[in-house]
Protein backbone atom coordinates (compact mmCIF):
# COMPACT_ATOMS: atom_id res chain seq x y z
CA UNK A 1 0.00 0.00 0.00
CA UNK A 2 2.68 2.63 1.10
CA UNK A 3 4.70 1.49 -2.14
CA UNK A 4 1.33 1.98 -4.33
CA UNK A 5 0.67 5.46 -2.54
CA UNK A 6 4.11 6.47 -2.87
CA UNK A 7 3.79 6.02 -6.78
CA UNK A 8 0.50 7.45 -7.02
CA UNK A 9 -0.49 10.94 -4.82
CA UNK A 10 -4.14 10.20 -5.94
CA UNK A 11 -4.27 7.01 -3.42
CA UNK A 12 -6.11 7.80 -0.20
CA UNK A 13 -7.07 4.99 2.70
CA UNK A 14 -10.34 5.07 4.74
CA UNK A 15 -11.11 2.41 7.50
CA UNK A 16 -14.15 1.81 9.08
CA UNK A 17 -11.72 1.87 12.59
CA UNK A 18 -10.34 -1.29 12.17
CA UNK A 19 -6.60 -2.28 11.07
CA UNK A 20 -4.57 -2.22 14.24
CA UNK A 21 -1.08 -3.18 13.93
CA UNK A 22 -2.54 -2.48 9.72
CA UNK A 23 -2.95 1.13 9.27
CA UNK A 24 0.19 2.50 11.42
CA UNK A 25 2.77 2.27 8.21
CA UNK A 26 0.49 4.39 6.00
CA UNK A 27 -0.97 6.72 8.61
CA UNK A 28 2.57 7.75 9.53
CA UNK A 29 4.23 8.44 5.94
CA UNK A 30 0.91 9.53 4.56
CA UNK A 31 -1.22 11.62 7.21
CA UNK A 32 -3.29 13.92 4.61
CA UNK A 33 -4.27 11.00 3.11
CA UNK A 34 -5.53 8.28 5.74
CA UNK A 35 -8.88 9.02 7.26
CA UNK A 36 -10.56 6.52 9.95
CA UNK A 37 -14.12 7.23 8.92
CA UNK A 38 -15.45 5.72 12.04
CA UNK A 39 -17.14 2.06 12.21
CA UNK A 40 -19.66 3.38 9.73
CA UNK A 41 -19.22 1.23 6.45
CA UNK A 42 -21.54 2.31 4.53
CA UNK A 43 -20.22 6.03 4.57
CA UNK A 44 -17.26 4.71 3.86
CA UNK A 45 -18.28 3.70 0.76
CA UNK A 46 -20.02 6.81 0.04
CA UNK A 47 -17.53 9.20 0.92
CA UNK A 48 -15.02 7.02 -1.67
CA UNK A 49 -17.51 7.59 -4.54
CA UNK A 50 -17.68 10.96 -4.18
CA UNK A 51 -13.70 11.47 -3.34
CA UNK A 52 -13.35 8.59 -6.65
CA UNK A 53 -15.28 10.65 -8.50
CA UNK A 54 -13.02 13.93 -8.20
CA UNK A 55 -9.92 11.90 -9.09
CA UNK A 56 -9.04 10.13 -6.16
CA UNK A 57 -8.41 6.41 -6.01
CA UNK A 58 -9.19 5.34 -2.68
CA UNK A 59 -8.99 2.43 -0.76
CA UNK A 60 -11.52 0.79 1.71
CA UNK A 61 -10.84 -0.99 4.75
CA UNK A 62 -12.58 -3.13 7.21
CA UNK A 63 -12.94 -7.05 8.09
CA UNK A 64 -14.29 -8.98 4.72
CA UNK A 65 -17.75 -8.72 5.68
CA UNK A 66 -18.15 -5.58 7.17
CA UNK A 67 -16.62 -4.50 3.63
CA UNK A 68 -18.49 -5.75 1.62
CA UNK A 69 -22.11 -6.95 2.94
CA UNK A 70 -22.79 -4.51 5.22
CA UNK A 71 -22.42 -1.63 2.18
CA UNK A 72 -23.53 -3.96 -0.46
CA UNK A 73 -25.97 -1.49 -2.01
CA UNK A 74 -23.76 1.28 -1.71
CA UNK A 75 -21.01 -0.90 -3.90
CA UNK A 76 -23.32 -1.73 -6.54
CA UNK A 77 -25.22 1.51 -6.86
CA UNK A 78 -22.13 3.50 -6.07
CA UNK A 79 -18.49 2.44 -7.48
CA UNK A 80 -20.41 -0.17 -10.00
CA UNK A 81 -23.23 1.50 -10.87
CA UNK A 82 -20.92 4.63 -11.30
CA UNK A 83 -17.74 3.14 -12.75
CA UNK A 84 -15.27 4.52 -10.56
CA UNK A 85 -11.96 3.60 -9.30
CA UNK A 86 -13.00 2.42 -5.18
CA UNK A 87 -10.73 0.24 -3.85
CA UNK A 88 -12.49 -1.93 -1.24
CA UNK A 89 -10.35 -4.43 0.81
CA UNK A 90 -12.28 -7.19 3.09
CA UNK A 91 -9.66 -8.72 5.50
CA UNK A 92 -10.13 -11.66 6.91
CA UNK A 93 -11.49 -14.11 4.33
CA UNK A 94 -13.05 -17.20 5.02
CA UNK A 95 -12.98 -18.56 8.46
CA UNK A 96 -9.91 -16.45 9.04
CA UNK A 97 -11.51 -14.58 11.97
CA UNK A 98 -12.70 -18.01 13.43
CA UNK A 99 -12.53 -17.59 17.16
CA UNK A 100 -14.65 -14.41 16.92
CA UNK A 101 -17.46 -16.52 15.43
CA UNK A 102 -19.92 -16.04 12.95
CA UNK A 103 -20.74 -12.63 12.66
CA UNK A 104 -17.03 -12.07 11.24
CA UNK A 105 -16.41 -14.87 8.65
CA UNK A 106 -15.86 -13.74 4.98
CA UNK A 107 -18.05 -16.62 3.59
CA UNK A 108 -20.58 -14.61 1.19
CA UNK A 109 -18.46 -11.63 0.34
CA UNK A 110 -17.01 -13.34 -3.36
CA UNK A 111 -20.21 -15.12 -3.99
CA UNK A 112 -21.89 -11.76 -3.17
CA UNK A 113 -19.83 -9.46 -4.95
CA UNK A 114 -19.51 -11.55 -8.01
CA UNK A 115 -23.44 -11.15 -8.88
CA UNK A 116 -21.63 -7.43 -10.13
CA UNK A 117 -20.24 -7.65 -13.52
CA UNK A 118 -18.69 -4.51 -13.34
CA UNK A 119 -16.96 -5.11 -10.10
CA UNK A 120 -13.69 -6.81 -9.83
CA UNK A 121 -13.34 -9.04 -7.40
CA UNK A 122 -9.73 -10.50 -6.33
CA UNK A 123 -9.16 -13.34 -3.92
CA UNK A 124 -5.36 -14.06 -3.73
CA UNK A 125 -4.00 -16.87 -2.20
CA UNK A 126 -1.01 -15.80 -0.48
CA UNK A 127 1.04 -12.32 0.34
CA UNK A 128 3.30 -12.33 -2.43
CA UNK A 129 0.23 -12.96 -5.00
CA UNK A 130 -1.31 -10.24 -3.00
CA UNK A 131 1.21 -7.91 -3.49
CA UNK A 132 1.83 -8.58 -7.57
CA UNK A 133 -2.24 -8.57 -7.73
CA UNK A 134 -2.98 -5.07 -6.23
CA UNK A 135 -0.08 -3.78 -8.90
CA UNK A 136 -1.89 -5.45 -11.48
CA UNK A 137 -5.38 -3.68 -10.60
CA UNK A 138 -4.24 -0.28 -9.48
CA UNK A 139 -4.60 1.66 -12.47
CA UNK A 140 -7.65 -0.22 -13.82
CA UNK A 141 -10.71 2.36 -14.22
CA UNK A 142 -13.43 0.86 -12.71
CA UNK A 143 -13.97 -0.56 -8.90
CA UNK A 144 -12.31 -3.44 -7.22
CA UNK A 145 -12.65 -5.79 -4.24
CA UNK A 146 -9.92 -7.42 -2.61
CA UNK A 147 -10.58 -10.63 -0.21
CA UNK A 148 -7.51 -10.54 1.54
CA UNK A 149 -5.99 -13.14 4.18
CA UNK A 150 -4.36 -11.45 7.49
CA UNK A 151 -1.55 -14.06 7.99
CA UNK A 152 1.75 -12.93 6.73
CA UNK A 153 2.99 -16.77 7.53
CA UNK A 154 0.57 -18.63 5.25
CA UNK A 155 2.39 -18.48 2.35
CA UNK A 156 2.20 -20.74 -1.26
CA UNK A 157 5.89 -20.84 -2.57
CA UNK A 158 4.66 -22.79 -5.43
CA UNK A 159 2.69 -19.77 -6.84
CA UNK A 160 5.49 -17.81 -6.90
CA UNK A 161 3.27 -14.46 -6.00
CA UNK A 162 1.76 -15.20 -10.26
CA UNK A 163 -1.19 -12.83 -10.76
CA UNK A 164 -3.20 -12.64 -13.87
CA UNK A 165 -6.75 -10.71 -14.57
CA UNK A 166 -8.88 -13.80 -16.19
CA UNK A 167 -6.46 -15.87 -15.46
CA UNK A 168 -6.04 -19.23 -13.29
CA UNK A 169 -2.82 -20.01 -11.90
CA UNK A 170 -1.37 -23.79 -12.19
CA UNK A 171 0.40 -25.78 -10.11
CA UNK A 172 1.45 -29.62 -11.07
CA UNK A 173 -0.17 -30.85 -13.98
CA UNK A 174 -1.32 -34.41 -13.55
CA UNK A 175 -4.31 -35.62 -14.75
CA UNK A 176 -6.08 -37.77 -12.96
CA UNK A 177 -7.83 -34.86 -11.14
CA UNK A 178 -8.18 -31.40 -11.52
CA UNK A 179 -8.42 -29.72 -7.87
CA UNK A 180 -9.84 -26.10 -8.66
CA UNK A 181 -8.79 -23.92 -5.29
CA UNK A 182 -9.60 -20.08 -3.61
CA UNK A 183 -7.80 -17.97 -1.57
CA UNK A 184 -5.77 -19.25 1.30
CA UNK A 185 -7.32 -22.77 1.04
CA UNK A 186 -5.29 -23.33 -1.73
CA UNK A 187 -2.50 -23.87 0.14
CA UNK A 188 -4.65 -27.34 1.71
CA UNK A 189 -5.57 -27.80 -2.13
CA UNK A 190 -1.48 -28.28 -2.93
CA UNK A 191 -1.09 -30.21 0.30
CA UNK A 192 -3.80 -32.73 -0.93
CA UNK A 193 -2.00 -32.99 -4.32
CA UNK A 194 0.92 -33.83 -2.63
CA UNK A 195 -0.79 -36.81 -0.74
CA UNK A 196 -2.81 -37.61 -3.60
CA UNK A 197 0.79 -38.07 -5.50
CA UNK A 198 1.76 -40.12 -3.08
CA UNK A 199 -1.15 -42.68 -3.48
CA UNK A 200 -0.21 -42.26 -7.21
CA UNK A 201 -3.16 -40.09 -8.14
CA UNK A 202 -1.88 -37.52 -10.25
CA UNK A 203 -3.46 -33.57 -10.32
CA UNK A 204 -3.16 -30.26 -11.18
CA UNK A 205 -4.37 -27.37 -8.66
CA UNK A 206 -5.81 -24.79 -10.53
CA UNK A 207 -6.07 -21.45 -8.23
CA UNK A 208 -8.39 -19.11 -9.00
CA UNK A 209 -7.79 -15.51 -7.98
CA UNK A 210 -9.98 -13.06 -9.19
CA UNK A 211 -13.56 -12.73 -11.12
CA UNK A 212 -15.15 -10.33 -13.43
CA UNK A 213 -13.32 -11.05 -15.60
CA UNK A 214 -13.80 -14.75 -14.35
CA UNK A 215 -10.52 -16.88 -15.52
CA UNK A 216 -13.53 -19.10 -18.07
CA UNK A 217 -10.82 -20.17 -20.81
CA UNK A 218 -7.92 -21.75 -18.58
CA UNK A 219 -10.45 -23.55 -16.94
CA UNK A 220 -12.18 -24.70 -19.56
CA UNK A 221 -9.14 -25.70 -21.05
CA UNK A 222 -8.27 -27.49 -17.81
CA UNK A 223 -12.07 -29.35 -17.70
CA UNK A 224 -11.74 -30.47 -20.88
CA UNK A 225 -8.95 -32.67 -20.08
CA UNK A 226 -10.09 -33.96 -16.76
CA UNK A 227 -12.31 -37.00 -15.85
CA UNK A 228 -12.80 -35.49 -12.33
CA UNK A 229 -12.59 -31.76 -11.27
CA UNK A 230 -13.24 -30.36 -7.34
CA UNK A 231 -13.15 -27.32 -6.17
CA UNK A 232 -12.22 -26.25 -2.62
CA UNK A 233 -13.04 -22.63 -0.61
CA UNK A 234 -13.82 -20.93 2.09
CA UNK A 235 -17.51 -19.36 0.81
CA UNK A 236 -20.96 -20.27 0.33
CA UNK A 237 -22.00 -22.77 -2.30
CA UNK A 238 -24.53 -20.47 -3.93
CA UNK A 239 -22.53 -18.48 -6.57
CA UNK A 240 -18.81 -19.31 -5.43
CA UNK A 241 -16.40 -20.93 -6.87
CA UNK A 242 -17.95 -24.08 -7.23
CA UNK A 243 -20.63 -22.25 -9.22
CA UNK A 244 -18.37 -20.57 -11.22
CA UNK A 245 -17.40 -24.06 -12.19
CA UNK A 246 -20.03 -26.08 -12.48
CA UNK A 247 -21.31 -23.65 -15.24
CA UNK A 248 -18.52 -23.92 -17.11
CA UNK A 249 -18.88 -27.98 -17.56
CA UNK A 250 -22.66 -27.55 -18.24
CA UNK A 251 -22.01 -24.86 -20.98
CA UNK A 252 -19.24 -26.30 -22.79
CA UNK A 253 -21.10 -29.40 -21.91
CA UNK A 254 -17.94 -31.12 -20.82
CA UNK A 255 -18.01 -34.57 -19.53
CA UNK A 256 -16.07 -34.08 -16.52
CA UNK A 257 -17.11 -34.61 -13.21
CA UNK A 258 -17.49 -32.30 -9.91
CA UNK A 259 -17.45 -32.18 -6.72
CA UNK A 260 -17.70 -29.44 -4.72
CA UNK A 261 -16.39 -28.62 -1.33
CA UNK A 262 -17.44 -25.14 -0.06
CA UNK A 263 -19.64 -23.66 2.86
CA UNK A 264 -23.30 -25.67 2.57
CA UNK A 265 -24.31 -25.02 6.23
CA UNK A 266 -26.10 -22.45 8.13
CA UNK A 267 -23.81 -20.94 11.24
CA UNK A 268 -24.56 -22.83 14.48
CA UNK A 269 -23.41 -20.92 16.68
CA UNK A 270 -20.20 -22.76 17.07
CA UNK A 271 -16.78 -21.21 16.10
CA UNK A 272 -13.06 -22.56 16.84
CA UNK A 273 -9.52 -22.04 14.88
CA UNK A 274 -9.68 -21.51 10.83
CA UNK A 275 -8.24 -24.99 10.29
CA UNK A 276 -11.04 -26.38 12.69
CA UNK A 277 -13.35 -24.71 10.69
CA UNK A 278 -12.30 -25.96 7.93
CA UNK A 279 -12.26 -29.71 8.88
CA UNK A 280 -15.82 -28.93 9.93
CA UNK A 281 -17.18 -27.91 6.54
CA UNK A 282 -14.78 -30.35 4.53
CA UNK A 283 -12.56 -27.90 3.42
CA UNK A 284 -9.12 -29.23 4.57
CA UNK A 285 -6.65 -30.84 3.27
CA UNK A 286 -7.61 -34.67 4.63
CA UNK A 287 -11.11 -33.87 3.58
CA UNK A 288 -9.77 -33.20 0.04
CA UNK A 289 -7.91 -36.25 -0.31
CA UNK A 290 -11.19 -38.52 0.71
CA UNK A 291 -13.32 -36.60 -1.09
CA UNK A 292 -11.20 -37.53 -4.20
CA UNK A 293 -10.25 -40.71 -3.26
CA UNK A 294 -14.19 -41.80 -2.79
CA UNK A 295 -15.01 -40.29 -5.99
CA UNK A 296 -11.92 -42.35 -7.41
CA UNK A 297 -13.22 -45.52 -5.98
CA UNK A 298 -16.66 -44.71 -7.78
CA UNK A 299 -14.99 -43.95 -10.91
CA UNK A 300 -13.11 -47.13 -10.73
CA UNK A 301 -15.84 -49.31 -9.87
CA UNK B 1 -38.08 46.44 -11.97
CA UNK B 2 -38.61 44.77 -9.19
CA UNK B 3 -41.89 43.50 -10.70
CA UNK B 4 -40.19 42.54 -13.86
CA UNK B 5 -37.72 40.03 -12.36
CA UNK B 6 -40.65 38.81 -10.03
CA UNK B 7 -43.04 37.96 -13.33
CA UNK B 8 -40.18 36.35 -14.93
CA UNK B 9 -39.63 34.10 -11.61
CA UNK B 10 -43.11 33.04 -11.34
CA UNK B 11 -43.02 32.37 -15.15
CA UNK B 12 -40.03 30.34 -15.14
CA UNK B 13 -41.20 28.37 -11.46
CA UNK B 14 -44.71 27.86 -13.94
CA UNK B 15 -42.73 26.42 -16.76
CA UNK B 16 -40.69 23.89 -14.57
CA UNK B 17 -43.80 22.76 -13.29
CA UNK B 18 -45.66 22.92 -16.21
CA UNK B 19 -42.59 20.76 -17.69
CA UNK B 20 -43.13 18.18 -15.02
CA UNK B 21 -47.05 17.92 -15.23
CA UNK B 22 -46.96 17.60 -19.37
CA UNK B 23 -43.87 15.16 -18.88
CA UNK B 24 -45.20 13.11 -16.26
CA UNK B 25 -48.98 12.95 -18.19
CA UNK B 26 -46.94 11.90 -21.48
CA UNK B 27 -45.22 9.07 -19.83
CA UNK B 28 -48.16 8.28 -17.35
CA UNK B 29 -46.01 8.13 -14.34
CA UNK B 30 -46.47 9.40 -10.59
CA UNK B 31 -44.22 10.92 -8.16
CA UNK B 32 -45.56 13.91 -9.36
CA UNK B 33 -46.05 15.53 -5.96
CA UNK B 34 -42.57 14.84 -4.96
CA UNK B 35 -41.41 17.04 -7.95
CA UNK B 36 -43.45 19.79 -7.88
CA UNK B 37 -42.82 20.48 -4.25
CA UNK B 38 -38.71 20.97 -5.04
CA UNK B 39 -39.21 23.41 -7.58
CA UNK B 40 -38.50 26.63 -6.06
CA UNK B 41 -35.28 24.38 -4.26
CA UNK B 42 -34.04 23.22 -7.59
CA UNK B 43 -34.87 27.22 -9.12
CA UNK B 44 -32.99 29.36 -5.82
CA UNK B 45 -30.12 26.24 -6.71
CA UNK B 46 -29.49 26.44 -10.45
CA UNK B 47 -30.51 30.18 -11.00
CA UNK B 48 -29.12 31.84 -7.38
CA UNK B 49 -26.65 30.11 -5.75
CA UNK B 50 -24.92 27.25 -7.31
CA UNK B 51 -22.33 28.12 -10.38
CA UNK B 52 -23.32 25.55 -12.81
CA UNK B 53 -21.36 26.01 -16.16
CA UNK B 54 -19.30 25.25 -17.91
CA UNK B 55 -19.62 21.40 -17.03
CA UNK B 56 -15.82 20.74 -18.29
CA UNK B 57 -15.05 23.10 -15.31
CA UNK B 58 -13.99 20.93 -12.22
CA UNK B 59 -14.35 24.16 -10.40
CA UNK B 60 -18.02 24.29 -10.95
CA UNK B 61 -20.45 23.36 -7.88
CA UNK B 62 -21.84 20.10 -7.74
CA UNK B 63 -25.52 19.10 -6.96
CA UNK B 64 -26.71 15.79 -6.20
CA UNK B 65 -30.10 15.17 -5.58
CA UNK B 66 -30.63 12.47 -3.30
CA UNK B 67 -33.91 12.21 -3.72
CA UNK B 68 -33.56 10.57 -6.52
CA UNK B 69 -37.44 10.40 -7.42
CA UNK B 70 -37.47 13.94 -7.69
CA UNK B 71 -35.44 13.70 -10.95
CA UNK B 72 -38.28 15.00 -13.34
CA UNK B 73 -37.66 18.59 -11.78
CA UNK B 74 -34.19 18.29 -12.30
CA UNK B 75 -34.64 17.99 -15.68
CA UNK B 76 -36.99 20.60 -16.08
CA UNK B 77 -34.63 22.66 -14.22
CA UNK B 78 -31.40 21.55 -16.43
CA UNK B 79 -33.19 22.15 -19.82
CA UNK B 80 -34.23 25.88 -18.79
CA UNK B 81 -30.53 26.22 -18.02
CA UNK B 82 -29.69 24.64 -21.50
CA UNK B 83 -27.74 21.46 -19.78
CA UNK B 84 -30.44 19.48 -21.84
CA UNK B 85 -32.71 19.48 -25.01
CA UNK B 86 -36.58 19.47 -25.42
CA UNK B 87 -35.89 16.33 -27.27
CA UNK B 88 -34.16 14.98 -24.09
CA UNK B 89 -37.07 16.00 -21.57
CA UNK B 90 -39.38 13.79 -24.36
CA UNK B 91 -37.25 10.93 -23.63
CA UNK B 92 -38.18 10.96 -20.22
CA UNK B 93 -39.18 7.00 -19.50
CA UNK B 94 -38.86 5.83 -23.03
CA UNK B 95 -37.27 2.71 -24.07
CA UNK B 96 -33.57 2.54 -23.35
CA UNK B 97 -33.24 6.11 -22.00
CA UNK B 98 -31.02 7.98 -19.69
CA UNK B 99 -33.60 10.24 -18.78
CA UNK B 100 -35.52 7.70 -16.05
CA UNK B 101 -37.49 8.38 -12.96
CA UNK B 102 -34.16 8.58 -11.35
CA UNK B 103 -31.10 10.63 -12.21
CA UNK B 104 -28.23 8.88 -13.94
CA UNK B 105 -25.02 10.29 -14.01
CA UNK B 106 -24.62 9.81 -18.38
CA UNK B 107 -27.38 13.00 -18.31
CA UNK B 108 -24.96 16.49 -19.28
CA UNK B 109 -25.35 18.40 -15.77
CA UNK B 110 -25.75 15.14 -13.27
CA UNK B 111 -22.54 14.11 -11.50
CA UNK B 112 -23.95 10.92 -9.93
CA UNK B 113 -25.95 8.39 -10.50
CA UNK B 114 -29.06 8.08 -7.05
CA UNK B 115 -32.19 6.64 -6.60
CA UNK B 116 -31.83 4.74 -3.44
CA UNK B 117 -32.54 7.06 -0.18
CA UNK B 118 -29.75 7.39 2.01
CA UNK B 119 -27.26 6.91 -0.64
CA UNK B 120 -26.23 10.70 -1.53
CA UNK B 121 -25.44 12.38 1.63
CA UNK B 122 -22.31 10.01 1.98
CA UNK B 123 -21.34 10.68 -1.91
CA UNK B 124 -21.77 14.48 -0.97
CA UNK B 125 -19.51 14.44 1.75
CA UNK B 126 -16.88 12.37 0.06
CA UNK B 127 -17.34 15.16 -2.89
CA UNK B 128 -16.61 17.88 -0.16
CA UNK B 129 -13.88 16.32 1.44
CA UNK B 130 -12.30 15.90 -1.91
CA UNK B 131 -12.86 19.67 -2.89
CA UNK B 132 -11.12 20.47 0.62
CA UNK B 133 -8.23 18.06 -0.05
CA UNK B 134 -7.47 19.78 -3.31
CA UNK B 135 -8.15 23.12 -1.83
CA UNK B 136 -11.16 23.78 -4.08
CA UNK B 137 -13.72 26.56 -3.39
CA UNK B 138 -16.57 24.51 -5.11
CA UNK B 139 -19.00 23.64 -3.01
CA UNK B 140 -21.12 20.84 -2.48
CA UNK B 141 -25.10 20.90 -2.53
CA UNK B 142 -27.46 17.45 -1.57
CA UNK B 143 -31.39 17.73 -1.51
CA UNK B 144 -32.42 15.07 0.54
CA UNK B 145 -36.65 14.23 1.70
CA UNK B 146 -37.52 14.23 5.57
CA UNK B 147 -38.29 11.24 5.32
CA UNK B 148 -34.86 9.51 3.91
CA UNK B 149 -33.65 11.28 6.95
CA UNK B 150 -35.34 7.45 8.51
CA UNK B 151 -32.00 5.87 6.88
CA UNK B 152 -29.17 5.65 9.01
CA UNK B 153 -26.61 6.23 6.59
CA UNK B 154 -27.58 9.18 6.70
CA UNK B 155 -26.55 9.78 10.44
CA UNK B 156 -23.13 8.29 9.79
CA UNK B 157 -22.59 10.96 6.56
CA UNK B 158 -23.76 13.40 9.04
CA UNK B 159 -21.58 13.13 11.73
CA UNK B 160 -18.39 12.93 9.45
CA UNK B 161 -19.22 15.78 7.56
CA UNK B 162 -19.26 17.44 11.14
CA UNK B 163 -16.11 15.82 12.21
CA UNK B 164 -14.09 17.18 9.02
CA UNK B 165 -15.45 20.69 9.14
CA UNK B 166 -16.96 20.04 5.53
CA UNK B 167 -18.24 23.75 5.39
CA UNK B 168 -18.35 23.30 1.70
CA UNK B 169 -21.21 20.99 2.34
CA UNK B 170 -24.94 22.75 2.03
CA UNK B 171 -28.26 19.89 2.72
CA UNK B 172 -31.24 20.84 1.93
CA UNK B 173 -33.88 19.03 3.36
CA UNK B 174 -37.19 18.65 1.52
CA UNK B 175 -39.16 19.12 4.70
CA UNK B 176 -42.77 17.91 3.20
CA UNK B 177 -43.61 16.23 6.16
CA UNK B 178 -45.02 13.32 4.31
CA UNK B 179 -43.30 9.88 3.31
CA UNK B 180 -44.40 7.09 0.96
CA UNK B 181 -47.20 5.49 2.84
CA UNK B 182 -48.02 8.20 5.57
CA UNK B 183 -47.46 11.48 7.14
CA UNK B 184 -43.52 11.62 8.68
CA UNK B 185 -45.29 12.07 12.23
CA UNK B 186 -47.43 8.67 11.84
CA UNK B 187 -44.81 7.03 10.61
CA UNK B 188 -41.11 8.06 12.43
CA UNK B 189 -41.76 11.80 13.45
CA UNK B 190 -38.86 13.78 12.25
CA UNK B 191 -41.03 16.84 13.51
CA UNK B 192 -37.55 17.80 15.18
CA UNK B 193 -35.54 17.35 12.52
CA UNK B 194 -33.56 21.25 13.49
CA UNK B 195 -32.27 19.67 17.05
CA UNK B 196 -31.43 16.70 15.29
CA UNK B 197 -28.93 17.99 13.00
CA UNK B 198 -27.86 20.51 15.33
CA UNK B 199 -27.03 17.80 17.53
CA UNK B 200 -25.08 16.32 14.94
CA UNK B 201 -22.72 19.26 14.85
CA UNK B 202 -24.58 21.15 11.98
CA UNK B 203 -25.16 25.22 11.11
CA UNK B 204 -29.08 24.71 10.64
CA UNK B 205 -31.41 26.99 9.07
CA UNK B 206 -34.95 26.57 8.12
CA UNK B 207 -36.82 28.59 5.26
CA UNK B 208 -39.75 28.78 3.37
CA UNK B 209 -38.95 26.42 0.68
CA UNK B 210 -41.28 27.92 -1.66
CA UNK B 211 -39.58 31.49 -1.24
CA UNK B 212 -36.88 31.93 -3.91
CA UNK B 213 -35.37 34.85 -1.70
CA UNK B 214 -35.85 32.86 1.37
CA UNK B 215 -34.14 29.43 0.32
CA UNK B 216 -31.31 32.10 -1.44
CA UNK B 217 -30.67 33.90 1.82
CA UNK B 218 -30.63 30.32 3.53
CA UNK B 219 -28.46 29.31 1.06
CA UNK B 220 -25.92 31.70 0.81
CA UNK B 221 -25.21 32.49 4.61
CA UNK B 222 -22.21 32.40 5.91
CA UNK B 223 -20.60 31.51 8.99
CA UNK B 224 -17.53 31.65 10.80
CA UNK B 225 -17.02 28.28 12.14
CA UNK B 226 -16.55 25.79 9.56
CA UNK B 227 -19.87 23.48 10.50
CA UNK B 228 -21.73 22.03 7.17
CA UNK B 229 -24.69 23.75 6.84
CA UNK B 230 -27.92 22.18 6.59
CA UNK B 231 -31.26 24.43 5.27
CA UNK B 232 -34.66 22.59 6.41
CA UNK B 233 -36.61 23.72 3.33
CA UNK B 234 -40.38 23.48 4.72
CA UNK B 235 -42.18 22.95 1.53
CA UNK B 236 -45.62 21.25 0.70
CA UNK B 237 -46.26 18.40 -1.23
CA UNK B 238 -47.61 18.78 -4.16
CA UNK B 239 -47.24 22.58 -4.18
CA UNK B 240 -49.00 24.71 -6.83
CA UNK B 241 -51.86 21.89 -7.72
CA UNK B 242 -54.88 21.94 -5.24
CA UNK B 243 -55.89 19.38 -5.04
CA UNK B 244 -52.68 17.04 -4.85
CA UNK B 245 -52.04 19.27 -2.29
CA UNK B 246 -55.12 18.23 -0.83
CA UNK B 247 -54.18 14.35 -1.84
CA UNK B 248 -57.31 14.11 -3.67
CA UNK B 249 -57.71 12.79 -6.77
CA UNK B 250 -60.18 14.18 -9.39
CA UNK B 251 -60.85 11.58 -11.59
CA UNK B 252 -60.25 8.22 -9.69
CA UNK B 253 -63.15 8.98 -7.27
CA UNK B 254 -62.73 5.20 -5.95
CA UNK B 255 -59.64 6.05 -3.94
CA UNK B 256 -59.70 7.62 -0.48
CA UNK B 257 -58.31 10.99 0.40
CA UNK B 258 -55.15 11.26 1.46
CA UNK B 259 -51.84 13.03 1.31
CA UNK B 260 -49.63 10.36 -0.23
CA UNK B 261 -51.97 9.60 -3.17
CA UNK B 262 -49.75 12.15 -5.53
CA UNK B 263 -46.71 10.20 -4.50
CA UNK B 264 -48.13 7.37 -6.51
CA UNK B 265 -50.45 8.25 -8.66
CA UNK B 266 -50.53 9.12 -12.47
CA UNK B 267 -52.46 12.04 -14.02
CA UNK B 268 -55.71 11.31 -15.86
CA UNK B 269 -56.34 13.76 -19.23
CA UNK B 270 -58.55 15.89 -17.00
CA UNK B 271 -56.58 16.18 -14.16
CA UNK B 272 -54.06 17.02 -15.88
CA UNK B 273 -56.29 20.00 -17.32
CA UNK B 274 -57.19 21.56 -13.99
CA UNK B 275 -53.54 21.43 -13.03
CA UNK B 276 -52.44 23.12 -15.99
CA UNK B 277 -55.38 25.56 -15.43
CA UNK B 278 -54.39 26.43 -12.05
CA UNK B 279 -50.95 27.20 -13.26
CA UNK B 280 -50.57 31.37 -14.22
CA UNK B 281 -50.47 31.53 -17.76
CA UNK B 282 -46.87 31.45 -19.16
CA UNK B 283 -45.93 34.00 -21.25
Amino acid sequence: MCRLAAADSRILLLTGDLGYMVMEPFRQQFPDRFFNVGVAEQNMIGLATGLAEAGFLPYTYSIATFASLRPFEFIRNGPVLQNLPVRMVGMGAGFEYGHAGPTHYGTEDIAALRTLPGLTVVIPADPAQTVTAMEVTSKLPGPVYYSLGKDDRAVLPQLGGRFELGRAQFIGAGGDVAIVSMGSLSREAVAAADELAARGIKSTVAVVSNFNPDPNDDLAELLAHSSQAITVEAQAISGGLGACVATIIATHGLSCRLRTLAVKTSPDGTSGSQEDRWRKHGLDRGSIVSSVLAKARVAYR
Amino acid sequence: MHLHVLDREINRLNTVRRIILAQSRRANVGHIGSCLCIVEILVALYEYVMKTAPIEDPERDRFILSKGHGALALYAVLALNGHITEDDLNAFCGEDSIFGVHPEKAVPGIDFSTGSLGHGLSIAAGAALAALIQKSRRQIYCLISDAECNEGSVWEAAMFASQHQLGNLHVIVDFNGQQALGLTRDVLDSSNLAERWASFGWRVSEADGHSIPALVDALTSESPARDPHVVLAKTVFGRGVSYMEQGRPITQAHLPVQPINWHYLPMSDREYEIALEELEPAG
